[in-house]
This record gives C-alpha cells, sequence and structure tokens, in this order.
C-alpha cells in the first residue's frame, strides 16, 4: 500500500484503490448479496412483491429437498465431479512429475507451450470440438475402426461419458500447474536418496513424492472439483438425454421459470453442499487449509 | 560385510566437458578413503557414478569384484550420504531410519527396533519419534548416518557431509564418524575439499584436481611427499620458488632461482618438467643471523611476527621483495625476531622438493 503511494501518488492510489472496492462490490458482492436475500424470498408476480405473501423463508431451499429428482441430480453431479477430479489427478500427475523431475530443462518452454495453446481458443470452441471428435460417425470413431482397435462405433455421448471427457479436458491443467509446483519444489536429492535406499520407483512415489505433494493435489482436486460441479458450459454441449448436471437445474429455474429466487437458492445449495463435501473429503485425507494456502 | 571399489580408468563426461578423466583406484575392504580436492573437481561426480545415479562414459566400476556396469542404485550395496543429507521431512526421525529396511520388507515391530539401536549408535537416544524439522545440524548428521547404516551397506560413501556444521561440531563429528567406521568396519569413501578432515580421518587419501586423480596416499605422505605441485600447495603452505633445475646428483639437484642456488630433492616427473618449482614449508624453514657455509640460505627482512600460542609464524621479504613464511615451534625460551631485523632464511635440502605442476588436465588447451 505505502509502495503504491509512493510509486502514484495519492490522487492515482485513491483512484486505483475506488475502482477496486467498485469492482468487488458492485460486481461481485452486491449482486450475490441480491441473489442471496432473492433466495429467501417467494417467486411472486411483480403486483404481490412487498406485499403480504413476500416474507423471508426457507421454502425455496426446502423445495430441493422435497424433490427426489433434484436430489439425484445432485448426486450425480458430486459422484461424476469427483470421477472427474480422480481422472484429472491420474492424468496430471504423470505429467507433473515427467515436467518436474524428468523433462530436460531446455524442452520446458516447449513442452509447456505446448500444453497452454489449446487453452487459448475459447471453452465453448473446445467443447463443440470434442462433440464433433466423439460423434458416431466422428473422427475419434473413424480413427479406432481405421487402425482395426474396434469393430463397431463406439457411443461416446452416452451417460455422463461425454461430459465426463469434456470436464476432464476442460479443468485437467487446474490439476497440473499445482501438482507440478508442488513435485517441483521436492529436492531431488530425496528422490535419489530414497532410490539409493533401495526403494523401487512406485515406493519413492507412495513414501516421498506424493506426501510431499499433497498440498498440491489438495488443492488442484478442490479447484478441479469445484469448477466441475459448478461448470454449466460442458455438461450443456456434451450431455446426453441420460446425463443431467445440477448447474442446469439451476439454469432451468431462472431462465426458463423465470423463478430466479428458487434458483438463487439452488445455487447456494450447491455451494454450500460442494464446499461441505469438499471439506470432509479434506478432513479424511488429513489436508488443513493452511496446507493449500502455500 | 565390506567391499572393496574398484575404479578402473573411469571417466566421466558432461556434453563435451570431462568432469573426471581416468580416474584409476582401489578402495580395500573397510578403508576409510578420502577424495580430497578443490570445489568442482569431480569428487561428486565420481560418488554418483559408484552410487550408480551417474554412468561413466569410460572406464569400469566393480564393487565387492562384481562390476556394476548394469546395477541400477537402488540394487547397489552402497549408502550415500548427501551432500545436504535430503532426509525426509515428513517421516519421524524413525521413520527415516527404517526406510531402507521397509522397502525390504522387514515388519513395522522389528524397524522401529533397529532404528532404536541405530539410534543408540549414533548416540542420539531418545530422538526416534521427533521430527526432522525438530533436530539440529549436527543430529541430522546423525540420522543421515543411521538410516544409511540400516540398510547394512558394504561401501558408505558421503559426500561433504560435514560441510554444513560449525567448526566445534565438525571436530566432534570427525571422530565420531571415525569412530562408527571402525565399530562397523564398513568401507568409507569419503569426501571433502577440507584437508584437515581429510587428513585426520582417512587411512588413505585421494588428492583431485580438474577431474584428474594427482596423489594417493596415506595421510603423512600426501603432506611429507607430495608428488606434484598442486597435492604441495593443495595440502598445507609453502614457499614457492620458480627456477631451473641445474646440476643433477641421484636424487638431489642445484635449483637456480631469483634469490639464488639452491641444492634441493628431486621431486617425481620434476627432472623432465617444464616449469620445476621449488616447494619449502614454513616449518622446514629457520631464520638465523649468520648461515654455515653451503646451506641453503635467503637474506630477508622481517617483515611481520604473528604469535599464534604454539607457534610463532613469521613473515620475512626477500631481496625482491616477495614475501617468504617461517614457522618455528613456540618453546617458550626462543627469541623472537622483530620487524625491521635483517636475518637469513635457511632450509634443509632433504626437506626442499622440486617438484612439477600438476599433471595437465584432459580439458586444459595445449
Ligand atoms: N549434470 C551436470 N551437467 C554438466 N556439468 C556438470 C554436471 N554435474 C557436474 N558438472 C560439472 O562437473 C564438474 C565437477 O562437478 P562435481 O559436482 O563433481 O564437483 P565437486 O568436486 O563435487 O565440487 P564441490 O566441492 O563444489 O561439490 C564441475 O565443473 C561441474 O560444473
Ligand atoms: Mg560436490
Amino acid at each position: 500500500m505505502n509502495d503504491l503511494l509512493r510509486r502514484y501518488g495519492p490522487v492515482l492510489s485513491i483512484l486505483f484503490a475506488a475502482l477496486t472496492a467498485f469492482w468487488l462490490l458492485a460486481l461481485v458482492v452486491l449482486p450475490d448479496l441480491y441473489l442471496f436475500e432473492n433466495s429467501f424470498r417467494p417467486y411472486l408476480p411483480i403486483s404481490e412483491v412487498g406485499g403480504p405473501k413476500d416474507f423471508y423463508s426457507f421454502d425455496n431451499y426446502l423445495t430441493f429437498f422435497h424433490s427426489p429428482i433434484h436430489i439425484q441430480v445432485f448426486v450425480w453431479t458430486i459422484v461424476y465431479s469427483t470421477v472427474v477430479t480422480v481422472l484429472c489427478f491420474v492424468i496430471a500427475y504423470p505429467l507433473a512429475y515427467y515436467l518436474s523431475k524428468v523433462a530436460r530443462s531446455n524442452l520446458l518452454p516447449t513442452l509447456f507451450l505446448l500444453i497452454l495453446v489449446p487453452l487459448w481458443v475459447s471453452e465453448v470452441l473446445r467443447s463443440f470440438a470434442w462433440f464433433i471428435i466423439l460423434a458416431l460417425k466422428g473422427p475419434l470413431n473413424i480413427l479406432l475402426l481405421g487402425i482395426g482397435v474396434i469393430d463397431q462405433p463406439i457411443r461416446w455421448l452416452t451417460g455422463f461419458r461425454g461430459v465426463i471427457i469434456g470436464l476432464v479436458y476442460t479443468y485437467v491443467l487446474f490439476m497440473l500447474f499445482p501438482l507440478y509446483n508442488a513435485i517441483q519444489s521436492l529436492d531431488t536429492n530425496q528422490i535419489e536418496a530414497a532410490e539409493d535406499l533401495g526403494s523401487p520407483w512406485w515406493r519413492t512415489h507412495w513414501r516421498v513424492i506424493l506426501p510431499h505433494a499433497k498440498p498440491g493435489i489438495a488443492s488442484g482436486s478442490v479447484m478441479v472439483f469445484m469448477l466441475s460441479a459448478g461448470s454449466i458450459l460442458v455438461p450443456t454441449l456434451l450431455a446426453s438425454t441420460s446425463s443431467r448436471w445440477f448447474t442446469e437445474i439451476i439454469q432451468q429455474w431462472m431462465f426458463e421459470s423465470q423463478d430466479w429466487n428458487t434458483g438463487s437458492a439452488y445455487a447456494f445449495m450447491l455451494l454450500l453442499l460442494c464446499t461441505i463435501f469438499v471439506s470432509v473429503v479434506m478432513r479424511l485425507f488429513r489436508v488443513k487449509l493452511s496446507d493449500i494456502a502455500k | 560385510m565390506s567391499a572393496g571399489v574398484d575404479l578402473d580408468n573411469v571417466c566421466a563426461d558432461f556434453g563435451s566437458f570431462r568432469a573426471v578423466d581416468r580416474v584409476t583406484v582401489h578402495i580395500k575392504p573397510g578403508e576409510f578413503f578420502s577424495f580430497l580436492g578443490p570445489s568442482g573437481c569431480g569428487k561428486t561426480t565420481i560418488l554418483r557414478m559408484v552410487s550408480g545415479f551417474i554412468r561413466p562414459s569410460e572406464g569400469k566400476i566393480t564393487i565387492g569384484g562384481q562390476d556394476m556396469r548394469d546395477i541400477r542404485p537402488n540394487q547397489r550395496p552402497t549408502a550415500l550420504i548427501f551432500q545436504n543429507l535430503a532426509l525426509f521431512p515428513l517421516m519421524p526421525v524413525w521413520e527415516n531410519i527404517a526406510f531402507g529396511l521397509e522397502v525390504r520388507g522387514v515388519d513395522r515391530k522389528a524397524r522401529r527396533d533397529r532404528a532404536e539401536e541405530l539410534l543408540r549408535l549414533v548416540d542420539l537416544p531418545g530422538a526416534a519419534d521427533k521430527t526432522i524439522g525438530q533436530l539440529s545440524g549436527g543430529q541430522k548428521q546423525r540420522v543421515a548416518i543411521a538410516r544409511a547404516l540400516a540398510v547394512e551397506p558394504k561401501v558408505m560413501l558421503l559426500d561433504e557431509p560435514l560441510s554444513a556444521l560449525d567448526l566445534k561440531l565438525r571436530q566432534h563429528m570427525r571422530a565420531e564418524l571415525r569412530a562408527i567406521q571402525k565399530r562397523t568396519n564398513v568401507t568409507f569413501i569419503y569426501i571433502t575439499h577440507d584437508q584437515g578432515e581429510a587428513l585426520a580421518m582417512s587411512d588413505r587419501v585421494g588428492v583431485m584436481s580438474q577431474g584428474r586423480l594427482q596423489q594417493v596416499s596415506a595421510p603423512q605422505d600426501i603432506y611429507n611427499q607430495p608428488v606434484n605441485g598442486f597435492v604441495a600447495s593443495f595440502v598445507g603452505e609453502n614457499n614457492i620458488f620458480a627456477g631451473k633445475i641445474g646440476n643433477i646428483s641421484s636424487n638431489m639437484a642445484q635449483f637456480e632461482t631469483s634469490v639464488g642456488t639452491f641444492k634441493a630433492t628431486i621431486g617425481p616427473d620434476a627432472g623432465t618438467a617444464h616449469n620445476p618449482k621449488l616447494y619449502v614449508r614454513p616449518e622446514h624453514a629457520r631464520l638465523v643471523a649468520k648461515p654455515v657455509n653451503g646451506e641453503n640460505a635467503i637474506a630477508v627482512e622481517i617483515a611481520d611476527v604473528a604469535f599464534e600460542g604454539n607457534f610463532i609464524s613469521i613473515q620475512a621479504r626477500d631481496a625482491h621483495g616477495g614475501i617468504l613464511v617461517a614457522e618455528a615451534r613456540n618453546d617458550g625460551q626462543g627469541s623472537v625476531p622483530s620487524p625491521g631485523e635483517k636475518l637469513h632464511m635457511v632450509f634443509d635440502a632433504e626437506r626442499a622438493v622440486i617438484l612439477a605442476d600438476e599433471t595437465p588436465a584432459a580439458n586444459a588447451t595445449p
């Protein structure tokens, strides 16, 4: 703060601070507060807003608990977000290990560029690309048929498969970078020390590298899980008839039923329940919040 | 129990840079062997080749008679103590020590017992359940030793393990390491750039420079009979005179310098060397008022006298202003010269040696 003052003088400094405050307050906090307040009020025709029926209650939240289908969708969302998180870890861990400890350092810039380039394409385009790739008569099936791995085209976009593939693809980097940072910070001598003491590679990973990378795994997992559970684009584009994501229900409330009150209640429900779920899982794996913040 | 280590013409190349150049040495079972040399001379590289993390680009390494070529680090009968120790900070002390046993499938109870036993061996009882962060530098050192001993290595490799410790602790740990080595009778290969450490602890010392082994000898011989100028000046102090060899008679020669011609012993290969120099250790130089006839003597003026307690170090200037050093034991009665006094520095021909510079390194441009 003092640094800012010294560098830009009081007028500019105050302006910066004010702009930041405005952005935070007007564009982040206030809308959320507005939705939060609305989530406790009933959905009424305009004429009755502020009337006798307009009072605070938990009714919107209770709607969720009275609707077995919504609960089911929520459970599937959690389950498949977990699956996505685990898959992201399985893909990102070897890659992160390779990048941080195996790859020659002069190759790293190229490798990172290759990894980052897909990020420059918008999420919508990427999801559509997957939609095309995974189509029944799409390139993936043609390729697999061509090289003889399969003899029947696979229907990729059934159940949650398409959504899982799309989400993993979209969010795997959120797992990769924390893992990369975590493994990078491990002294290579420790890996060699384990090997020197006779440890086979898998035990070195299990006892030395993974424990060290735990904070990275935790923050990557929390990010991927929360982003997946809250994702709307990928589930909408790559869903099949049988896969519904909880965010789609929120969207239905808000845009099809025009009931922003219940929609908000569902959105906060999602946030709350996911937070509880994540805290429980973190407890189970003995990860502390302070580990993640490191 | 312990095994010998043989290096046969071992080389290590990093790209076009030769870090270790044709090193041949036979380390005996149960020996405490030190590699001594300045920073960057290839000591760590040698150790990493013996432990298996680097493949020699040429030559052969055998341990206990077995060729190590295709044997991975986790299969070798060696244990390496890293320059930075590389303890596992997320495991308590006893799990660190027992890690090698865990790998070998020893059950938990037996592992724990063995860890406690080793902790007693390294004089650290009761530390089993501490975390690594709770230990002092010297204690970490001992845990690293215990962890390496736990796998009952035939050869223990130590990479400057004491360099991070303060002087007092370092001296204490020297004795401790030596004692542990004698007790366990494991072959120790010890790396250091500290000559005091190497001379005090080792059975034999190999002095290295620029990837080449210069001399392998017992500590006294390294100090008393250095084979070349590098060893002489890296280990201990010297007065060095450039010049050229005159008349040679058996192992003695006349050596002509700018401050006079002296009779001196000829070192190995010095007779044919490009650029031989005369080396006289300060403790072999005396200051006298009048030299005996025919004695090696240089007329000097005393420049500075430093009283060091058990000895006195005297700096003197020769006719060309070059600084020479003489050291005398303080026996409590000898008179101490004072600055400005004009004296003669004398030394015995047997204690003055003519040496070639070091054997040229592979990387040196001819
Ligand atoms: N991986 C590597 N790639 C390229 N050069 C290397 C590599 N490892 C070591 N070297 C070079 O080889 C030479 C010897 O290195 P080494 O680590 O063996 O020295 P050292 O004798 O252990 O020095 P110190 O006392 O400083 O630890 C050095 O000049 C170093 O720059
Ligand atoms: Mg080194």
